[in-house]
């Protein structure tokens, strides 16, 4: 591995009481190590602490307890101005009294670079970002996707360790996201400078990032590549964030090193994967199976049972057609519902299966993970 | 017909009953709404609008129209540019030169010291800054004679007590004046000035502090070039309203220090000249001007995306 650019350890962050309430703990006792190089992306609903993280190693906070290195230099008492980071900020924050050139002069003035060598670093900022033309011009008269731009080229230019990402694209529209995306994913690639992206939305992270931290209340719940994550979720949480997954209750009832089996409430037993070791100590469990590694048969259709493959029968309940797939939700006992998606790679003009039909259900072991609830 | 006439006013519940969320709409709510406001406004610019036909009035008395002239804003514009004029006329251009004055001064000191308080309120963080910031309205709401008032009563308290310790006798006059218009104006800078700060989206100061300004530098390029309407506002506002008063002027004047309104008072008690309708139409559109650009500053667009 190459070398950490940002610790993180133990770091708590308590915001003082209002009145009348406890002490908010925003960031509870959070250990990361962030890579050169990376593009590590802080995943979680509001409140989940990413934010309020994000700004400590922005120094716009300052941890209650715990520690955070930068290029190995304890950041304890070292001002925001003096950090080798820079922050694009979700709403920007572009100086309205000033032009774009101005803007992003403005860490060199700062910083003392000298003139000529500033003008040329500022310009060549924002032709990266391809807007040289509008140098002159205000924020207000820029669009959201250009200002977005701007306060990137702002923070570029002052050449920093660490570039932090406040949920920039939050308030662009849904193609102009996809595009940033790609654009700050090859930007990134091509600066080889490490980004810290704090998102709530887990397609834009797993777009994005190498790795990912999920993070809920204050916890990093999982920290991994979006396959890792995807794939194999430390817990309902994680599953239930990232991606769409159905979620079975039921009792362990017999296990394995690798894979148990669980009853659910409707009596039907099932084999999956074990996520880790300590599901096999509590009793109850959920299994997570994501919708599209459920398969649909033909109820008479006939099937090669093997070792890993689960076959329950279900009704079909509704179906959806939308585009790309077609999803179905399937009863396969007492108020249990699957949501089965199944790619439409052809064109059919009649759906596989209608409404009321009965059906086969499929899954491999592999593609269902036993959970703590 | 009695029929009808049950009919219809069952209608009108009905319609009563739909729309009566928005009585505004119904036909009787309509007209009453409409005279209501009107009557409203009436009582509001009637003595005005009367105030200003008079200034036009051909006459030396005030509550007969003689027809149309402009011989009293003449009169005042030759007293002014310092041609010959009336000995009322100059008396009253030396008082609004005195007014203008004690403008002046009272507003340069109020507004730094009021951007100063804002700034300390808005961006501070001390222990009982719940209780200044309630007692910065105070002045706002307090009696201007209770203000008047007591300003009168600490100045003789004071004044006394440096002609006992001294021997040197202090007097109201300018000074007094100033300190007096200063203690109210202080309040109206310091909330238009907070009102803008607390407009100003936070970030932008962290941005700067994220470039590598420190709090100086920040403050200095980012956050007082975005306060300077805030500022020019509660400048224009408050020159506006030392301009305009009499109460606190009246209890703190000394000799020579006769401000305009203080003077017309005093004129009002002899007769209403068309001068005094003239000037007050003047200043009444001064006021209406600086009013204006008061609150477009206090309404412009902030650093907010």
């Amino acid at each position: 591995m190459s070398e950490v650019k940002v610790r993180l350890r133990n770091v708590v962050k308590e915001f003082p009481a209002r009145r009348g309430d406890k002490p908010v703990r925003a960031v509870d006792n959070i250990s990361l190590d962030i890579y050169d190089g990376e593009f590590f992306a802080m995943l979680g609903p509001s409140g989940c602490g990413k934010t309020t993280t994000l700004r400590m190693i922005a120094g716009f906070e300052q941890p209650s307890s715990g520690e955070i290195l930068i290029d190995g230099e304890p950041m304890q008492g070292v001002p925001a101005y003096h950090r080798p980071v820079n922050t694009v900020f979700q709403d920007y924050a572009l100086f309205p009294h000033m032009t774009i050139f101005q803007n992003v002069m403005f860490g060199l003035e700062m910083a003392r670079v000298d003139k000529k060598e500033a003008r040329d670093r500022a310009m060549s900022a924002l032709e990266m970002v391809r807007l040289p033309h509008i140098a002159q011009r205000k924020p207000r008269e820029l669009s959201g996707g250009q200002q977005q731009r701007v306060a990137l080229a702002r923070a570029l230019v002052k050449q920093p360790s660490v570039l932090l990402l406040d949920e920039p694209l939050g308030a662009l529209d849904l193609k102009l996201r996809r595009e940033m995306q790609l654009e700050l994913k090859t930007m990134q690639q091509e600066l080889g400078i490490t980004f810290v992206f704090v998102t709530h939305d887990q397609e834009e992270a797993m777009t994005m990032a190498n790795r990912i931290a999920v993070m809920d209340g204050g916890h990093v719940l999982q920290v991994g590549r979006s396959d890792e994550i995807y794939e194999t979720p430390a817990n309902r949480f994680v599953a239930d964030f990232i991606g769409e997954t159905n979620f079975l209750s039921g009792q362990l009832v017999a296990h394995s090193n690798k894979s148990g089996t669980v009853r659910l409430d409707n009596e039907t037993l099932i084999q999956a994967l074990l996520s880790h070791q300590d599901v096999v100590d509590s009793g109850e469990v959920v299994v997570a199976i994501r919708p599209e590694r459920i398969m649909l048969r033909a109820y008479d259709e006939v099937i090669e049972s093997t070792d890993n493959l689960n076959i329950i029968n279900g009704q079909v309940r509704q179906v959806y057609y939308i585009g790309t797939d077609t999803r179905y939700i399937v009863r396969i006992g007492n108020d249990i519902d699957l949501t089965v998606r199944v790619q439409n790679t052809e064109y059919q003009k009649s759906l596989a299966f209608r409404e009321m039909q009965t059906v086969k259900v499929l899954w491999d072991t592999t593609n269902a993970r036993i959970l703590t609830d | 017909m009695a029929n009808s006439v049950i009919n219809r006013s069952t209608l009108a519940l009905e319609r009563a009953g739909i729309r009566r969320r928005y009585p505004a709409t119904t036909g009787i709510g309509k007209t009453g709404f409409w005279f209501i406001s009107l009557a409203g406004y009436f009582f509001l610019w009637a003595p005005i609008v009367l105030l200003v036909v008079f200034s036009f009035n051909d006459a030396r008395t005030v509550n007969s129209w003689h027809g149309f002239t402009f011989k009293w804003y003449e009169n005042i514009l030759t007293g002014a540019a310092g041609g010959e004029a009336s000995f009322a006329t100059d008396l009253m251009l030396s008082s609004l030169g005195n007014s203008l004055f004690v403008g002046f001064a009272a507003t340069f000191i109020s507004t730094l010291l009021g951007t100063m308080v804002a700034l300390s309120l808005a961006r501070g963080n001390y222990p009982g800054k719940r209780y200044i910031e309630g007692l910065l309205l105070l002045p706002v709401i307090i009696p201007e004679i209770t203000q008047g008032v007591s300003l009168a009563m600490f100045f003789k308290i004071v004044f006394d007590f440096i002609e006992q310790s001294s021997g040197t006798r202090a007097l109201p006059g300018f000074g007094t004046i100033i300190i007096g218009h200063v203690v109210f104006n202080i309040s109206y800078v310091a909330v238009v000035v907070r009102a803008r700060l607390a407009d100003m989206n936070p970030r932008l100061e962290e941005a700067a502090n994220d470039l590598g300004a420190n709090g100086w530098q920040t403050f200095w390029r980012i956050t007082f070039p975005l306060m300077i309407p805030g500022i020019l506002a509660g400048a224009l506002l408050a020159f506006t309203l030392s301009l305009d008063d009499f109460v606190v002027t009246f209890f703190l004047s000394g000799i020579g220090t006769t401000t305009l309104p203080v003077f017309v008072y005093g004129l009002l008690k002899v007769s209403v000249t068309p001068d005094i309708n003239a000037i007050s139409t003047l200043m009444l559109i001064i006021s209406t001007v600086l009013i204006g650009i008061s609150l477009l500053l206090q309404n412009r667009s902030l650093g907010r995306s």
